[in-house]
């Protein structure tokens, strides 16, 4: 990987900006790379079109959004339609199936996941949703480790809740377990 | 560099670097895109035995960090477009008074609320004249993080040097970008500490008498020497004087202080420039557009460069005239309308290569987007 | 220390009109600190503009004159840095209720340990006789030559209703009183507010035909009355003088003090 661009888009509660923010935090302080985060949003505080753009590179980067994302994960059907032609052709596409309904395919991986539906099954709190999000992207694309995402989430988050936010990043892992790139 | 490795946004960047600088004192209140600022301070400073105050509103954020500075505090106060336009008449008030201070103005769109969440650089003018009357003001800028603390520490030095406030002209994009930073253990940034006065208490002390090296060495509020502030023109002892020849120092003084240092405050980097036939001048976060741009230009062998000014204002005309004296095309690159182009205009020896690539509707300028300007302004078409 | 300790001679005489009030309102507070004994370099004295900011400059303490209505703004700067100062804030009516007003009722909020005097002739004067927010229906100014429609606010009750720990009002007649109050403020920890009535015969007293300072100053004898007493019920229309307000709350920069304690643990 010499560069990888992402988009986190979704709606304000989500808690997009905050899993954008976790790896690439992750990326700069438990694996060495450089990064960056960014997000542009409405005045609502939820609600609204939220979305967070993520670099993550082993070279400095200096424009720090995102045009054409390798990366484009959709949690609202706004979101979607909003963004989905801006995946960069070979890229990836990820959406959720509980909240997206896919209209036309693009020139990319694109994967409807279950991410609501085995949280809210499997944990039974959605506020863990972004995390499990986030195992499906790492899953699939290896930027960083779990246990990076696990270490950052370890100095934001209660010890409580640790425990279910591991199960939510492997249940987003174990979703894509068949898709992950070389 | 040794130090500790963090990632955080442009706004906690300058936190970052203010603390680090020493200081103990801020007033604000709460306005996007700066609030982190203030958030994050309203943290930092008890925990070190600072204060934070949030005040009524940013005239009164303005006047408490003067009063604070007075006393002997590092101070800093942080806002945005609205917040900075209340606080020009007490920024007046610390020109006049010589009143050390930083004031962070993370830009957003304007005039007025314009847009709040959007990164701009529309007030560069504002932030050279936003008070009235003649004076000189010190106005420094980054566009990465490591910058930002770096500046941010660099205005603490200056505004002590020179008894001035100095704005921190960031914006929306710096502000909220997230990136590393490394802050550096204590000790290896050099700090400028406040220059207090050898004079005994009892001894008549002149507040506002230059030393030989034109520096007023201060006295904290509290102590031993008693005397007067005012915004007035004053005496040597700080009382109201009408008298023309006090009046006629003190403007000279005030101005002259930071003109004559020009070559000292002005801080900037330059990336190709020695060879470079097309200059870009850019900076704040502006600036890694177009770094972005120059270093894909000069892969597939082009001659261009870029001169990212971190200090606005004094106005380095001569260092502008000098870096550009060889470029074929200088492309001034902000989002505003042309606020720093028409310096440039003036500074350089052939005005008529000066264009202006900017963006102003709120979206930030893409590397694409100078791409896109710099081929119209050649005219060879997008 | 003698009373003329405390003034710096040699920017007298004053600015001020013969018969203006504010003169007196710098005798009392002179006297005031000369009673309590305060050290010079432990009051920091904080004015706004106008005629009553100009008080700043006589007095040999720490003085701050700053920029309309902005006084309190400064001075909390000044007491959040260092609390063990004595902050004294005179203001005008308009500085520090009309321009002023908002600062005003914060610090009165925050409960921030200043006095702060307002010195109400109810005018604008050193602008020339406008009206201002303390001027009254009914009366006259330059900007309201025919008659001014904007009802006063009563300081009392703002101040009362803002939060300040302290408040009194008196008049340049009761001289000892005022004395009195301004050191009852001074000792208290939290926000003071003591109003003084006082004159302006140049512009409010012409311009409203009340006559010569000294008819001004003997109509606060004669339209005032101690607070709470039988006079007030049988002539309502007279203004009440005396301590309004004393009670005890946790002070603003002592408040802070558990800000930083708690902040610390948390390191």
């Amino acid at each position: 990987m010499e560069r990888c661009r992402l988009v986190f888009s979704g709606s304000g509660g989500q808690g997009v900006i905050t899993a954008a923010v976790i790896l690439a935090e992750a990326a700069v302080l438990h694996e060495g790379l450089i990064a960056t985060q960014s997000q542009s949003y409405g005045p609502e505080a939820r609600g609204g079109a939220t979305r967070s753009d993520v670099i993550i590179s082993e070279s400095d980067i200096y424009f720090p959004k995102v045009t054409q994302p390798n990366v484009l994960v959709c949690l609202t059907q706004e979101a979607y339609n909003k963004f989905y032609t801006i995946t960069r052709p070979g890229g990836i596409l990820i959406v959720d199936n509980h909240y997206v309904t896919t209209s036309r395919k693009v020139d990319a991986m694109q994967r409807e996941l279950p991410i609501y539906e085995r949280v809210m099954t499997e944990i039974g709190k959605p506020i863990v949703l972004n995390i499990c999000m986030l195992g499906a992207v790492i899953g699939i694309t290896r930027l960083v480790k779990p246990e990076s995402i696990m270490k950052t989430l370890q100095s934001r988050i209660n010890p409580d809740f640790f425990e279910i936010n591991q199960k939510a990043l492997d249940i987003g892992m174990d979703m894509v377990k068949d898709y992950a790139m070389p | 560099m040794n130090g500790t490795l963090k990632f955080v946004q442009g706004n906690e960047a300058c936190v970052e670097g203010a603390l680090y600088a020493g200081l103990k004192f801020f007033a604000g209140y709460p306005i996007t895109p700066s609030t982190e600022i203030a958030e994050s301070l309203a943290y930092r400073l008890p925990q070190i035995g600072g204060k934070f105050i949030q005040m009524e509103d940013e005239i009164g954020s303005m006047c408490a960090i003067i009063g604070a500075s007075l006393t002997g505090s590092k101070v800093m106060t942080a806002t945005s477009g609205p917040g900075f336009s209340l606080m020009q008449e007490a920024l007046g008030y610390a020109i006049m008074a010589e009143i050390p201070c930083v004031i962070a103005n993370v830009q957003r769109g304007g005039p007025s609320t314009g847009l709040a969440t959007r990164g701009a650089q529309g007030d560069v003018m504002q932030s050279r004249w936003g008070t009235h009357g003649d004076h000189a003001i010190v106005v420094m800028t980054a566009s990465n993080n490591q910058d930002v603390f770096n500046i941010t520490i660099e205005a603490f030095n200056v505004a002590e040097t020179y008894r001035t406030p100095v704005i921190l002209l960031f914006d929306e994009v710096m502000g909220h970008t997230r990136e590393r930073l490394i802050v550096p253990e204590k000790d290896e940034i050099p700090l400028v500490e406040r220059l207090r006065t050898s004079v005994k208490g009892g001894v008549d002390y002149h507040p506002y008498l230059p030393r030989e090296d034109g520096r007023l060495p201060m006295s904290d509020f509290g102590g031993v020497h008693r005397y007067n502030v005012t915004g007035l023109y004053h005496d040597m002892w700080g009382f109201p004087s009408e008298n023309p020849a006090v009046v006629d120092g003190l403007i000279h003084h005030l101005t002259d202080k930071i003109r004559n240092n020009v070559h000292t405050i002005t801080q900037y980097k330059e990336y190709f420039i020695e060879d470079a036939r097309t200059i870009l001048i850019s900076y704040g976060s502006t600036a890694r557009s177009a770094l972005h741009h120059v270093l894909n230009r000069r892969k597939r062998g082009e001659y261009i460069g870029l001169l990212e000014l971190q200090t606005l204002w004094p106005f380095h005309g001569d260092l502008i005239r000098e870096k550009c004296k060889n470029a074929e095309l200088v492309v001034v690159t902000e989002m505003n309308l042309g606020q720093l182009y028409r310096q440039v205009k003036i500074a350089v020896d052939h005005p008529e290569r000066v264009f202006l690539a900017n963006r102003v509707d709120g979206v930030f300028i893409t590397p694409t987007d100078i791409k896109n300007m710099l081929r119209l302004i050649q005219g060879r078409g997008v | 220390m003698a009373i003329k300790d405390y003034i710096r001679e040699r920017f007298f005489p004053h600015i001020w009109c013969p018969g203006c009030g504010h003169g007196m309102v710098l005798n009392a507070l002179l006297r005031a600190f000369e009673d309590l004994a305060i050290s010079k370099n432990e009051i920091v004295m904080v004015s706004g503009i106008g005629c009553s900011a100009r008080i700043s400059g006589y007095v040999d303490v720490h003085t701050l004159h700053t920029i309309h209505g902005r006084a309190l703004a400064f001075a909390t700067g000044v007491k959040m840095s260092r609390p063990e100062l004595n902050l004294i804030v005179p203001m005008g009516d308009g500085d520090a209720l009309a321009i002023g007003g908002n600062h005003f009722i914060h610090a009165a909020r925050r409960n921030i340990d200043i006095t702060a005097i307002v010195m109400n002739n109810r005018i604008y004067g050193m602008t020339g006789g406008q009206y201002s927010p303390l001027s009254g229906y009914g009366t006259l100014a330059t900007t309201a030559p025919f008659i001014n429609i904007d009802h006063a606010f009563d300081v009392v009750e703002l101040a009362k209703a803002a939060g300040a720990t302290f408040v009194a009002r008196t008049t340049t007649y009761h001289v000892k009183q005022m004395s009195e109050l301004f050191k009852e403020a001074i000792l208290r920890e939290g926000f003071s507010v003591i109003e003084v009535l006082t004159q302006c015969p140049t512009y409010f007293g012409r311009k409203n035909k009340a006559g010569s300072a000294v008819d001004m100053v003997k109509s606060f004898k004669d339209n005032t009355t101690p607070v709470g007493s039988k006079a007030k019920l049988e002539s309502p229309g007279l203004i009440e003088r005396g301590i309004f307000v004393q009670k005890d709350l946790p002070e603003y920069t002592r408040e802070y003090d558990k800000v930083i304690e708690r902040a610390m643990k948390k390191r």
